[in-house]
């Protein structure tokens, strides 16, 4: 083993301590370390969008990052999406109507994106979603459904908002 | 597909940055590493010491200057992108943010970053090119400034030493009312660009162009300025076939040849993207658009 570093950071609301290789990815730091294997590896250069995680409310391709990076920032990983463990988000949930996936190995890296996109564009048109998802590769969909979803979601979080308003 | 070994160093300060430079063989700076953490996890690189320039304090700023602005290195691409002064200065800087990669690598991604890594088709590079940006280098000696013609130096590589780093990169901004345009052809949205221009002209009062700037991205080893369209363009009150005849000069330039295209199609698509560019800038320089 190389060099290594302790590191703190909090995953999914939960703190964590640890040890962890300097040139470990942060993608490979969370599916090993921390056991959290809803992040998904697919190409590992950066160009699939599966790995993709929000850091400090950011989204970012894991496999990018070195987990030593990551020491005092705040993670958000797809398991951390749900409100609780038998109510999905409500991009959840739209995904899960509009059958927006099929084998769900771009998921993750989908839903992360959406996270913060509909976050900062709340009323997006079909094609900002094109756009937004355009750094997310799915061989099933062929991305139909996943936009149907993803604008569903939009009308699901205003109405959401609206209700808590 | 996962890094080689090596040692991991994050430095606060620049001083600190110059030091650990001067002192370690084979050393690496990580910036936003949306390109070097795919190259080390292709192992394309093999550095014994990876200098994180992420935790460095005031390198990350973008700051209003009386004839344009100043960008610290470490400034992420998502910053330009939302940034007002950008917008509202430098219009082509803008357009162009919305090509490079995605969201996700944006957010990660800097400007220092991506004009060291000087990849052919990069949007920021064309930018810092066709703006005459000033780079600042900081190395043992202090600082010295670059001007943006001098910094490709080959192919991925730039004029900035192995003990210096990039920390600062100084924009001119064109008159208020100058016509801009930053567009590419790339097969999705999001990719590399085969062939990119970039342009930035002026008019008077007479719609004639006064001054030109001409930028094509993806040709050669690095994005260059099309000197002779630039020189064709001024005095002129361009229509369509003027520019069509005055693009053909950029058919000339040396292209790379390569599993995306053959060296004679980008050729083909520098004259098609100099010209659209053009026209674009043209009408938002006479009001058009």
């Amino acid at each position: 083993m190389g060099q290594t570093r302790k590191i703190a950071l909090t995953v999914n609301g939960k703190r964590y301590e640890e040890e962890v290789e300097v040139r470990v990815t942060l993608a490979d730091f969370i599916r090993h370390q921390l056991g959290l294997t809803g992040t998904h590896l697919g190409c590992e250069h950066g160009v699939c969008g599966a790995c993709t995680i929000l850091m400090d409310g950011l989204s970012a391709r894991s496999c990018l990052m070195l987990a030593v990076q990551a020491d005092g920032h705040e993670i958000l990983t797809v398991e951390g999406i749900a409100p609780s463990p038998d109510k999905l988000h409500p991009l959840q949930q739209a995904f899960h109507e509009n059958h927006g996936l099929q084998c769900g190995f771009c998921t993750p890296g989908m839903l992360t994106t959406l996270i913060e996109f509909l976050r900062d564009n709340p009323d997006p048109t079909e094609q900002e979603v094109r756009i937004a998802i355009s750094g997310n590769l799915c061989r099933c969909t062929g991305y139909q459904n996943i936009v149907i979803s993803a604008l569903d979601a939009a009308k699901r979080l205003q109405a959401e908002a609206e209700q808590k308003a | 597909m996962k890094p080689p070994p090596f040692s991991y160093h994050d430095p606060k300060t620049v001083s600190e940055v110059i030091g650990l430079l001067s002192t370690l063989e084979n050393a690496k700076l990580l910036a936003g590493g949306q390109s070097l953490m795919p190259m080390l996890n292709f192992r394309f690189v093999q550095p014994d010491h990876i200098i994180d320039l992420n935790r460095v304090e005031g390198l990350s700023y973008i700051r209003d200057t009386a004839d344009g602005m100043e960008v610290g290195a470490m400034t992420r691409q998502r910053d330009l992108e939302f940034s007002a002064l950008v917008e509202k200065k430098f219009p082509l800087m803008h357009e162009a943010i919305q090509s490079i990669g995605h969201r996700q690598t944006r957010n990660r991604g800097t400007i220092g970053g991506s004009l060291c890594h000087l990849d052919p088709s990069a949007e920021l590079v064309s930018c810092a090119m066709t703006l005459d940006a000033t780079v600042v280098v900081t190395g043992p000696k202090g600082q010295r400034d670059v001007a943006f013609a001098d910094f490709p130096v080959a192919y991925l590589t730039s004029a900035v030493e192995p003990d210096e780093v990039l920390t600062a990169i100084r924009f001119t901004a064109w008159p208020a009312k100058h016509g801009y345009a930053f567009i590419e052809f790339a097969r999705r949205h999001g990719d590399f660009a085969i062939v990119s221009a970039a342009v930035l002209l002026t008019v008077d009062g007479a719609a004639k162009i006064t001054r030109a700037a001409v930028t094509l991205g993806g040709m050669g080893v690095a994005p260059v300025r099309a000197v002779e369209l630039e020189t064709a363009l001024i005095g002129k009150a361009p229509d369509e076939a003027f520019l069509r005849e005055a693009c053909e000069s950029c058919r000339g330039f040396e292209a790379l040849d390569d599993v995306h295209a053959p060296a004679s199609y980008r050729q083909h698509l520098a004259t098609v993207m100099s010209r659209r560019a053009l026209e674009k800038a043209y009408a938002r320089a006479t009001g058009k658009a």
